[in-house]
Parts: structure tokens; sequence; C-alpha cells
């Protein structure tokens, strides 16, 4: 398994999602979240927030919102089983709350192997703004791809 | 609720007041599924993760980052976090007691706005570190 380089550059379909109370909350009991900023309104405003606002790393689930999810997978060729998460970054600007029209727009932007081909490394970029078409947050994300070849040699 | 580091009170090497949390369960990484849409099946059907060469299902890379998440966000207001990234160094497989810690590692100042600088990180219990992050916060 070899991944192509000339996929550097890559842009990926922009998408917008809506900001929802519901995935929030779920999102918050999966990692043990209490804070109330994250589930009521008032307690989020009296915090100085718009309306209920979303913990730090829940920008990763308004990523997997993407009516065309799996779209680095299917651009690499690589099977889901072959991946793992090397490293995530995000950069905050503005914190968005429910009811925001977030667009993401996400690029690779690297591309590089180690250990001989044994592992491959894609680093991806990625842009939120909200309605008003201001930058909220950028993230960017290293994929890992174990090369299934490796283990024969 | 975490209220504002006060810049002039907060010294570098200050450590943040850890979090010790249960141990991963099957059931998290099941509501991490959902609630994340990662949907990677690698991390909740033990099939499909033996299919590819490992011993047993294991934790999202992403449920660790939150928990760095959480951390940070006990030491400033969510809505005061300018950056949070982390390395993931080693897999948390279920069953995993991960201690979250951090302290701060810098001081400035940027367009005139006064932020600390944080290390944070993962660590099971074996002493390995799990995540290797960082974060910056802006202070009042």
């Amino acid at each position: 398994m070899e991944l192509d380089k000339k996929l550097i550059g890559h842009t990926f379909k922009p998408f917008t999602t809506t900001v929802e109370a519901g995935k929030i909350r779920l999102f918050c009991k999966a990692i043990g979240e209490e804070d109330e900023i994250y589930s009521d309104e008032a307690a989020a405003k009296a915090a100085g927030y718009r309306g209920v606002t979303a913990p730090p790393t829940f920008l990763r689930a308004l990523q997997a919102d993407d009516p065309n999810k799996g779209g680095l997978l299917r651009l690499l060729n690589v099977d889901i089983g072959l991946i793992l998460h090397g490293e995530q970054h995000f950069e905050y600007f503005a914190p968005v709350v429910v009811g925001d029209k977030v667009t993401c727009q996400e690029k690779v932007v690297d591309i590089y192997d180690k250990k001989g081909g044994a592992l491959w490394f894609v680093v991806q970029e990625m842009e939120m703004k909200d309605q008003t078409g201001k930058l909220v947050a950028k993230g960017k994300g290293v994929t890992v791809v174990r090369n299934p070849d490796a283990a024969k040699k | 609720m975490a209220t504002i580091p006060k810049f002039d009170q907060v010294k570098v090497g200050d450590e943040l007041k850890p979090l010790v949390l249960p141990p991963v369960s099957r059931h998290q990484l099941a509501l991490y599924c959902g609630g994340s849409g990662d949907h990677n099946p690698i991390h909740v059907d033990l099939d499909f993760a033996k299919k590819f060469g490992f011993k047993d299902v294991f934790a999202h890379g992403m449920l660790s980052m939150a928990f760095l998440g959480r951390l940070v966000t006990s030491y400033a207001p969510s809505n005061k976090v300018r950056k949070l990234g982390t390395r993931f160094t080693s897999i948390t497989w279920v069953g995993d007691v991960i201690t979250v810690s951090g302290k701060v590692t810098g001081k400035r100042e940027e367009n005139g706005e006064k932020l600390i600088d944080l290390e944070v990180k993962c660590t099971n219990q074996n002493g390995q570190d799990t995540l290797q992050g960082s974060a910056t916060v802006a202070a009042a």
C-alpha cells in the first residue's frame, strides 16, 4: 500500500450543519461533562454565552455531520480498520452555540510515510465559519494509516 | 464552572487539579460512538477490532481529548480556551483508568490579550502517557 502524494491539496466539498442541543447532551454524557452551560440555556446565558454552548472538542463531532462522511478514506482508498488518530489541534476564535449554522471546509495539506512505508500520515486542515461568515475555529488533524502490507514483508 | 484565571496570580509551574476518571467502559465507548458521530466499528465491535489485529476494542482518541478539554475548562471557562491540541501517543483500552493532569508552562501577551500556556496530558494506570497535549487560555 502506498498513498498518492498527488492528493496533497485536495479540498473537500464544504457542508453546513446546525449545532443541536440533543447532540451536545449525548456528547457530554459520553465524556462525563456535567457543566450546565452545555445543557441549560439560562445557565449558559448567565455565564456570558449567547446560548447553550458546546465543549471544546465537540467541533470534531460537527465534522462528523458531513453528508459525504468518510470522504478521506474513499479518497485514499483505505479501509476504516487501518486508521488511527495521530494528532488533533483546535484554535478557537468564538464559541458556537445551539442553533448556529456552521460551515466546515476541509483539505489535505500533507501526506508522508515513516518506518519505510509501514505507517502513512495524512494531515488535514479544517476551517469552521458561522452563519455570519465569521471564522469560529480552525482544526488540524493527523490520520495515521497502518500499511497492511508492512506486516507481510 | 471555572472562573477566569488571574494573570498576575498565575505562576509558571502551577499545577491544575488533576481529574481521575472512572475506568473506560464498553458502554462509554458506545455512548461516544453515538455522541461524537465517529462510527468507526473498531471502537465498539470486538469482531471488527480482532479482524484488524487488535486484541480488543479501544477508546476513540477524541474521547480522551475530550477529557483534556474537561481539565482545561475546569481551569478556565470554555469561552476563554484559545487553543487545544494533542498527540495521541498510545492506545487507551477498555478498563484503563485515565488521569488527566496539567501545568502552566508559560505566560505571555498577544494582540493585547493575556494568555496562559498549559501542558496537558492523559496518563494510564501504568504511568504511561496516552495523550501529550497543550492548551492556551485567556486570563484576566
